[in-house]
Order: C-alpha cells, then structure tokens, then sequence
C-alpha cells in the first residue's frame, strides 16, 4: 500500500541515502535502528512535513511525493506524543472529525466508541498535561486511528514508558492492530518491539536501509556484520505456544512460564551448551543437533546447528570445538535452560 | 536553620527601587486627594475628558494595528529561517534606540502635511515607538509552541492556514495579549513623537504638558493624577485577565 523508491534527503547532519521499501496492506512493518540513524526524517517524508531531495513515494499506486500532509490520509504519531495542551483529550481527539465538518452528535459517538477500545473513556475531560506517559500514548492513538487512516506511522512509540507499561501497551497494540485493521509503519531502537510487534521488520543504519524481511529472517541472517552486531544476535523461534510448551512443526520447547498463541521467543548463542552426549542437567531442553556451519571468529567459534528445521547459532571456544573434535555435518547434542528463553 | 544573608541583602537593595517607583505616584496622588475640589473641577472639564478620550481611542486603535501587522510577523520570525532574518529582527527593534522627539521628526519629514495634527499622526506615532513589543512578544509566543504539534494537526487534515488558527494562534495567545498590552500602556504613555507631529487634536498626555507650561505645577496635577489612575487600572485588570486565562 505504500511503497517509498530511492528516497534521499540531506537534512542537517541527518541523511537518508537511496531508501526503497513496502509496506503492504494491513501489514505491521519495523524498522529498527540506532538513535540518529533517520528513521524520524524518514516517517516525516512519507508525512509530507518535509519533501525529499530526490525519489518517490507511493500510497496505493499514486504518487504522493509532493502533496501536502492533510491530503495524505495518513496518521503520524510523533515520539512526544504531540497532544494539543490548550484543549481537553475529548477536543484532541475530536479535532481531525470536526476538521471534516462531522456533525457533534456523530463525532460524540465516534469519540467514545475509541475511548472505549483503548481504555481512556475516563480522561476525557482532562486537559493533557495531567495525564501519564502511557496515558498520553494512548490519546495519542486514538486522536490518529479515528480517522481511520489508510496507514499509522508511529514514532518510537513505546519508548518513553517505563518497562511494565511498555509491555502492557505493546500487547494491547497487538490486538489493536488486529481489531481495528490499520496499517502500520513503526519506527523504532526496541529490539524487543520489533520481534514482538513486527510482521516484518527493516533495518536502518546510517541512513541507509540496510536489510528488510520476515522478523526471523532478519534476526536468523543478518546481511553483514553491522546489522548483526546491531540486533546482538539472537536465536528467534516461532511457534505457537501451549501451556508450558512451544510447539513448532518439528520440536517442543519447554518455556518458563505459559503461553498461549502464536508467539516468538528469543535464545542468546551465549546460553546454548553444546555436548557430543546427552547430559544430565537442570537445562529443561535437549535436542539432536546436526551441525551446518564453523565460523571462526578468533578466540571463539560460532555455530550454526540445525534441529528439525530449525536454525540455532552457538558460541563455543575454540579449545572446545578441537577437544569435541566438532566439524560440519557432525551429529552433537544441544540444551539450554528454560529461564534462559526470552518470549517476546 | 542558617539565614539566608545574601537573599536579605538583595531584597534589601531591591526594596529601594521599587520605593522609588511607587513613592512619586503615592505622593501625587495623595497630594491631590487634599486638593478634592481642583480634581472635581477637572473631571467637568470638558477639554480633559476629550483629551482622556482621544487618548484611549488612539493607544487602543494602536494596540490593534500592532497585533494585525505583528502577528504575522512574529509567527515568521519564529518559524522561518531565511538570509536576512537577523536584519529583520534588527529593524524591529530599532524603534526602541531612537530619542522619541526624532521619530516625530522622521515621520513628519516623511509624511509631512498628511499626517500633522490628525488622529492619524497620533497612531502613526504611537505605532512606531509601541510595535515592536506586540511583534516580539508574539514571536516568542509561537517559539514556544513545538512545531510538532502544527505537523500532527497538518496530518489530521488541517490546512496550514487551518493549524495555525487551531493550534498555534491559541498557544501563544496569552503571549501576544501580554505584549499587546506592553504596546498599549506604551501608546498611551508617548509624548515625544506626539508633540511634534500633533499637538491637536489632543490627547491627556499632552493637555499634562501644555498646563504645566501655561498654568504650572498645581494645574497639571490633578490630569495627571486622572491620566494614571487610568490607565494604571486598565493596565492592571488586563494583565489580571491574561494572567487568568494562561492559568485556566
């Protein structure tokens, strides 16, 4: 639905360099990367706050480029929130429906029906500044998704909260994303946002959009070694969780605490222990592992271990990988505890 | 606890100034309070009563041609960079540098006949010496409203021209009424620029001047005392209405 083609915008000592990607509909795509890396410019582009130097963007197949923000209909959240102080989260919400010229008694119903699915019918007559991080957040959605926009761009919108309401919004943004069908573009430096929330996910360094993919993907096999050391290197699995169990289509993984669904969980290679036996140990989850790939990379050797399908990278040192006598295509043994999973 | 010696010191030092401020004004008044039926006697006189209204209506008519000029202004100021801003901003200012006798000068020298002794000239005075505190107050009015917010509005639909008016004019509003009343109390208060361009027709500040040279002290008093009061009180209750709505 909307497609950006080799954007680039000089701005200040922020710079987007030759940026093509897709947002295809009802998709929730990430795009993750460091502070100063230009994702704020780059959502302000496809805004129409500032025009691009050079290149195209697309929203359904017109082009956009040139036209004006209120022509756009598209919502932007930016990282402060950005709620009007001088009027009440009532009027902050109404504000784009009376700009449509709504009659009151529509815009009411409109207005409370939003309340209502994102929990703030309470603050409705309350002036913003009263009103908590995740409080605001919230206004702040519902004032962008009652207008029903064709796409969401959000700006680091999680990042301002503290660690327990970061994730209660992240969940709730899950079903949100599900019951109200927007499309959405997030721009974000959460690993943790991106694996949970992300269908797909972009990374973005240095103004350069340097890999876009399915979340496992990007995470499994990241383009270069700038992309890897950004997203620390983690195990993803996807699976669909069952109680204290993780079903995927070949393996059960055991997890620490119950899950129901389609969920992701994370394994750092740090916490896989490799062995040419089957071991007795307090680890909850052991499997055979075909080994695929030894990559050297000094003093240690990473690994890349297949289990039923799925891929797993695994540090181990270099004395190790002579002692077990470790080569491609050897059949080990690979376990890690269930404390040591991060469920996303 | 230990004393707050320098906190003392200040506020000590700081007590004389402000002395100094109220001690003329409590005198005159008290002086002329003793003088009731001199005030009473100038209160009928029709001559004062124009003079004070004249006065009002120009320092007012003034007030709203700053805010019409110098809000725009003000709006570019904070939202734009362009070459010669800092030149712009200059000339803003440079009102509040030249003697005021000059600026009558100037603008006679410039408009001559068209404006002499008119209500014209009156504004036209006033105007110049009093804008820039509308355009300056307005201008950091708008700084003070983060530019995001007129984004989020434009991406809602709002029209540029639509977010200025929902967005940042009211933000800033207790800012620009702040500084359009700086202009007014300004207006009211010019008598240099006013002297040389019109002495008629008259204002209050003038009709001071004109009894103290004809009549002396004690005839200029009790206008003066009228004139103050005045605009004293207007410009009390209107900072105490803009003070209330910033905090509403």
């Amino acid at each position: 639905m909307l497609r950006v083609e080799n954007i680039n915008k000089n701005w200040g000592e922020f710079k987007l360099q030759d940026i093509t990607f897709e947002v295809k509909n009802r998709e929730y795509l990430i795009i993750l990367g460091p502070s100063g890396a230009g994702k704020t410019l780059l959502l302000e582009l496809i805004a129409g706050i500032f025009i691009p130097d050079s290149g195209r963007i697309f929203m359904n197949g017109n082009d956009i480029t040139f036209l004006p923000p209120e022509k756009r209909k598209l919502a932007y959240i930016p990282q402060n929130y950005a709620l009007f102080p001088h009027m009440k989260v009532y009027d902050n919400i109404a504000y784009g429906l009376k700009l449509k010229k709504m009659p009151k008694n529509e815009i009411d119903k409109k207005v409370k029906e939003i309340g209502e699915i994102l929990g703030i019918s309470h603050l409705l007559p309350r002036k913003p500044r009263t009103l908590s991080g995740g409080e605001a957040q919230r206004v702040a959605i519902a004032r962008a998704l009652i207008l029903e926009p064709k796409l969401l761009l959000l700006d680091e919108p999680f990042a301002n909260l503290d660690i327990q309401t970061r994730s209660k919004l992240i969940q709730e943004m899950k079903h949100w994303h599900k019951e109200l069908n927007f499309t959405a573009l997030h721009v974000t430096h959460s690993f943790e946002e991106a694996v949970s929330l992300g269908d797909r996910v972009g990374v973005m360094l240095d103004g350069k959009l340097i890999q876009t993919g399915e979340v496992r993907e990007v995470f499994g096999r990241p383009k270069n070694e700038e992309v890897a050391r950004f997203l620390g290197f983690e195990n993803i699995v996807e699976g669909i969780g069952e109680g204290k169990v993780l079903k995927t289509n070949s393996i059960l993984i055991e997890l620490p605490v119950e899950v129901k669904g389609k969920v992701r969980i994370g394994i750092r290679p740090e916490d896989i222990i490799i062995s040419n036996e089957p071991i007795k140990s307090s680890a909850r989850n052991e499997f055979k592992a075909k080994v695929l790939a030894v990559e050297d990379l000094g003093s240690l050797v990473r690994l890349t271990l297949d289990i039923g399908g799925i891929e797993l990278r695994a540090f181990i040192t270099r004395s190790s990988l002579l002692e077990m006598e470790i080569n491609e295509e050897k059949e080990v043994y690979l376990s890690f505890k269930a404390t040591a999973i991060h469920i996303f | 606890m230990r004393h707050d010696y320098v906190t003392g010191f200040f506020a000590l030092i700081g007590t004389f100034m402000i002395v100094y401020i109220l001690l003329p004004l409590v005198v005159i008044v008290g002086k002329q309070l003793f003088d009731w039926e001199m005030l009473m006697r100038t209160l009928h006189d029709e001559l004062v009563l124009i003079a004070l209204r004249n006065s009002l209506l120009t320092s007012t008519a003034t007030m709203l041609i700053s805010l019409f000029f110098g809000v725009p202004l003000g709006y570019i100021l904070a939202r734009k960079d362009f070459k010669g801003k800092s030149f712009v901003q200059a000339v803003v200012d440079v009102p509040i540098v030249i003697p005021h006798s000059v600026v009558g000068i100037m603008l006679l020298v410039t408009f001559s006949n068209r404006i002499l002794d008119s209500y014209l000239g009156i504004i036209m005075a006033m105007l110049f010496v009093s804008a820039p505190f509308t355009i300056n107050a307005a201008r950091d009015g708008f700084l003070a409203v983060d530019e995001k917010l007129e984004h989020v509005a434009r991406t809602l639909g709002a029209s540029k021209l639509r977010a200025f008016f929902t967005i940042s004019l009211p933000m800033a509003m207790s800012s620009i009424l702040s500084g359009a009343i700086m202009t007014w109390a300004r207006a009211i208060s010019e008598v240099g620029a006013i002297l040389i361009i019109a002495y008629y027709p008259k204002t209050a500040q003038i009709l001071v001047m004109e009894y103290f040279n004809n009549y002396g002290l004690r005839a200029s008093r009790p206008i003066s005392v009228i004139l103050v009061l005045l605009s004293l009180s207007i410009f009390v209750i209107l900072r105490w209405l803009v003070g209330r709505s910033r905090n509403a």
